[in-house]
């Protein structure tokens, strides 16, 4: 015979069980609402509302081995981290420009897989997502991180080697902290995955600081 | 529990001189090339001076190719020749050297790192090579240097040797110049580099663009090769003297 208290403290439970459940799925609703209008009204192209504003892009030079900035005038969202893959986007083009002086998919082992990324702008950057540097993860701790999904097709099209990788890192750290100075450290992802390497030479596994660029420029 | 794992081999491979599990073919190539001299005996003393010896780390091989330089020549062939062809000249120089790999193997990064640690070595040449940029390229670590301390943490471990890093760099530098070779010079975040307890300098060769005075060689030149590995001889050679005189 079950005591009445337990009937009723089975009772409380199975309501409680099936509240928290309801909770639950408006939460992942409302999280999957959020998604869909970040992905859905993320403008990535120009506004023609929004006035156009000065912004640094961090172009690298593979012949010496410099970085240098370069002054445009662009039409930005507002929104942060909408404007961060604006910005990547931006510069990743440049990259593709046929007088760039860091080319990507220049060469001959890339030229297929680029003429398919260049073809498609959103190839490139999967997404830029921005968030509050985690607590004790780093020395430090103030500013926003920002998580960088490069597409499997721009690191396919990379070209492979120290330097190239390491100045495409340089002027992404670079581009994103001269216009977005609240970010102080970047991680990069490659399709939504970690990743050992941009295209088999550039640590990925760790989190770069925006501070890095001053050490990482290289000297001619 | 990762970091513990690699905390211990570290500090066994570096202390204790455990010998820690290779593949087959990693293990062949820690044996010194049989037209090495003959290496004097391990010091017993407690204060003997330590032994000058290089490692020559050919990056890539085996299903990691890296870069394509042509588009019938791999990086990792070329890497691998020069490492071989780089191993007998400091050997002609009086110089132990032992490479992580003498064929076309996969070698991943935690077991060159392995390799690199078990020995003390004075000089730890990293062999890359690109299709992009011009002349050859220098990279050191770009972590921030710290002080030596008996236990390192594995992923960081070259913050100990960074400024020692740097002057090697620097006589490779000097190296190059003296034979006409432009050089870039730069800090990075590589693997396995970033974990070895030595100086390490990571060499990418790149093509050599045509300038004012100079004329378009690619990396596939063997006279542009063997001026570059003479080059480098002469700097490793150098850095003996400077190793030598370090208090």
């Amino acid at each position: 015979m079950i005591s009445r208290a337990r009937r009723i403290l089975f009772a409380f439970l199975v309501i409680a069980v099936v509240t928290m459940s309801a909770i639950l799925i408006r939460l992942r609703e409302r999280a999957q609402d959020r998604l869909h209008i970040v992905h859905d009204s993320a403008p990535l192209i120009e506004s023609a509302e929004s006035a156009p504003q000065s912004v640094t892009l961090v172009i690298p030079d593979d012949l010496d081995g410099s970085l240098r900035t370069v002054q445009r005038s662009q039409s930005l969202p507002p929104d942060d981290s909408t404007k961060a893959r604006v910005l990547l986007e931006t510069l990743i083009e440049a990259f593709h420009d046929p007088h760039s002086t860091h080319p990507i998919a220049a060469n001959a082992e890339t030229q297929a897989n680029a003429a398919e990324s260049v073809s498609d702008a959103s190839a490139r950057i999967d997404d830029v997502f921005l968030m509050p540097v985690p607590r004790g993860a780093a020395a430090t701790n103030s500013g926003t991180l920002a998580v960088v999904d490069l597409s499997a097709a721009f690191a396919a099209s990379h070209p492979s080697g120290i330097e190239p990788e390491t100045l495409t890192l340089l002027s992404i750290l670079g581009t994103l902290h001269a216009n977005i100075p609240a970010i102080t450290q970047v991680h990069f992802l490659i399709d939504g995955h970690p990743a050992e390497t941009l295209a088999g030479h550039a640590d990925l596994t760790r989190t770069y600081l925006t501070t890095d660029i001053a050490t990482g420029t290289p000297q001619s | 529990m990762r970091w513990i794992n690699n905390w211990a081999s570290f500090g066994l491979g570096i202390f204790l001189s455990v010998p820690l599990a290779l593949s087959g073919q990693a293990a062949q190539s820690l044996q010194p090339p049989t037209s090495a001299p003959a290496m004097p005996p391990a010091p017993m003393a407690p204060h003997a001076a330590p032994r000058f010896a290089v490692l020559l780390d050919a990056a890539h091989g085996g299903s990691d190719t890296g870069a394509r330089l042509t588009a019938t020549f791999l990086e990792k062939d070329l890497t691998l020749d020069l490492s071989n062809r780089l191993r007998s000249m400091l050997n002609a120089r009086g110089m132990p050297v032992i490479t992580t790999r003498l064929s076309d193997a996969m070698l991943p990064p935690s077991s060159r790192a392995e390799i690199a640690n078990r020995t003390p070595f004075a000089a730890c040449i990293l062999i890359h090579a690109t299709a992009t940029g011009s002349g050859v390229h220098l990279y050191t670590s770009s972590l921030a240097p710290s002080a030596p301390v008996k236990f390192l943490p594995w992923q960081t471990a070259q913050s100990a040797y960074v400024t020692q890093s740097l002057k090697l760099s620097s006589d490779i530098d000097s190296a190059l110049a003296h034979a006409e070779i432009p050089v870039t010079l730069g800090r990075t975040s590589l693997q396995p580099m970033d974990s070895f307890a030595c100086p390490a300098v990571a060499v990418e060769i790149a093509p050599l663009q045509a300038g004012g005075s100079t004329k378009a060689r690619p990396v596939s030149d063997e006279s542009y090769q063997r001026e570059i590995l003479e080059a480098l001889a002469a700097a490793i050679d150098q850095w003996r003297n400077d190793w030598g005189q370090q208090p």
